[in-house]
């Protein structure tokens, strides 16, 4: 069997649907469903070898189908007044929605698209960006998103704690912002990621993580990114002998101001 | 504006031909109108289209009517040179991409969890990068349970694509039609057609 070719292509559900019903030139309005039902689940058995990860939509379209399958297996009501519906007909309707948004989204692509068919002009789109970056608070580059993707990251590397020490860690925030500060006194800026990999549990990855927001908030910090993907610097926004002049400091001890996010008890 | 004479008419032409030139967005007539205090209308619309012929032919771009405006836009023909002007890498529109557009773009709006029922897949992720690319926008609240957010395109999505404005859509029918013949020549010939024509 040649089931090789574009098994990655596939949107969706509806999409591998509809590629059969095309190879198996059937009319879409009185599609055979026990054959269509084996060729599918035959597709995502070959998915699953492949080591391809086959979505749950697919898993749900494949209940679908062995559903319907089933209803059809049923006889048919024995009044001729009460009308059965098709137990395909809500498939049918998809399956020509989707094509329809198929046949759409052909139809956009040719279109002569800006900044891939025409042009009009503009400054360089690198300088754009860096434009649009100004807004808001100085992220320089980084978005939310790609902090928590590295935050993600380093939560994913911590160990599976073998033992459980129970002791009630106190960790805040506010304690937690003067560490940072104080090795932003040595250092002229440091990791994003070793910031975080400082962290010896799960609590305190967390707390790092806030601290570092908090005093991004506070425009304490600035964070930059200077490759695409690359590593996420933390350097100090103020000079120290600025700071204590005009910004509130954060950092009093305990039971003081909103750094005191008390967590791990 | 006196505009009565043939001169001040040559005038108005290259008027409202310097004003599209150095707009970085599309111009509209109203927009031209306001520069141009008293101009008519009619000698506006009259002019752009003076302009339009005048640059159809034998250069490297042309006057595009564009989300109810106009634009110098660079000819298609030319986008090799264009791409690595601006050092385009990948300009292609994804799949997932242009299906949700076209879901958004014919049904807005709608919600995320309907434009999944259409697709039969997840959006999140598709919809968040629409969103920053401004083609689509958050519209609104349904008034239903959960009060989802509705979302629909934007100005930049007609710009994006060519477009002047949503009812300039190829209808869904239409497409159905092109769809059956199968011959992508064709639906690019139909659009030749239709910018030509005005």
């Amino acid at each position: 069997m040649t089931y090789s070719v574009k098994l990655q292509s596939f949107e969706g559900p509806l999409d591998l649907l509809l590629h059969l019903i095309k190879k198996n030139e059937i009319d879409i309005y009185d599609i055979p469903i026990a054959d269509i039902t084996k060729q599918y689940l035959d597709y995502i058995e070959i998915m699953k070898t492949l080591n391809l990860d086959v979505a749950g939509e697919f898993l749900l379209m494949a209940a679908t189908l062995l559903h319907i399958k089933s209803r059809m297996l049923l006889p048919v009501s024995e009044e001729p007044e009460q009308e059965e519906e098709d137990p395909r007909a809500d498939l049918v309707k998809q399956l020509l929605e989707y094509q329809s948004i198929k046949e759409a989204a052909f139809s956009l692509d040719k279109r002569e698209i800006l900044d891939r068919d025409v042009f009009v002009r503009k400054a360089f789109p690198e300088e754009a960006e860096a434009e649009e970056l100004q807004q808001g608070i100085d992220l320089e580059g980084v978005t939310l998103f790609e902090l928590i993707e590295a935050f993600k990251k380093v939560i994913a590397e911590l160990p599976e704690e073998a033992v459980h020490e129970v002791i009630g860690e106190r960790l805040s925030i506010g304690d937690k912002i003067s560490v940072i500060l104080e090795s932003l006194e040595r250092e002229d800026n440091i990791s994003f990621y070793n910031l975080l990999k400082g962290g010896r549990s799960r609590p305190e990855v967390i707390v790092t993580f806030l601290a570092i927001l908090e005093l991004i908030k506070l425009k304490m910090i600035k964070i930059n990114q200077t490759v695409a993907c690359g590593p996420i610097w933390v350097y100090k926004a103020v000079r120290s002998d600025e700071e204590n002049t005009i910004l509130p400091s954060p950092l009093a001890g305990e039971g003081q101001g909103e750094g005191q996010h008390g967590i791990g008890d | 504006m006196e505009l009565a004479t043939e001169e001040s008419k040559k005038d108005l032409k290259s008027i409202i031909e310097a004003l599209i030139f150095a707009s970085e967005k599309p111009l509209s007539i109203d927009r031209i109108k306001e520069i141009l205090d008293d101009a008519d209308r009619k000698e506006i619309i009259h002019s752009i289209s003076l302009l339009r012929e005048e640059y159809s032919d034998g250069r490297g771009f042309y006057l595009a009517e564009v989300a109810e405006g106009y634009q110098f836009r660079t000819r298609p023909r030319y986008a090799q040179y264009l791409q690595k002007l601006y050092k385009i890498k990948s300009p292609k529109f994804s799949q997932p991409a242009l299906e949700t557009l076209a879901i958004i773009a014919y049904r807005q709006p709608l919600t995320r969890a309907e434009i999944e029922e259409l697709r039969g897949v997840d959006a999140g992720g598709v919809i968040k990068n629409l969103l920053d690319k401004k083609l689509i926008k958050i519209v609104g609240k349904k008034d239903v349970p959960g009060r989802p957010m509705i979302y629909g395109t934007t100005r930049e999505f007609l710009e994006a694509f060519g477009l002047n404005d949503l009812k300039s859509l190829p209808t869904l029918k239409d497409l159905a039609e092109l769809g059956e013949r199968k011959e992508p020549a064709q639906a690019e010939l139909a659009f030749e057609v239709s910018e030509k024509t005005e």
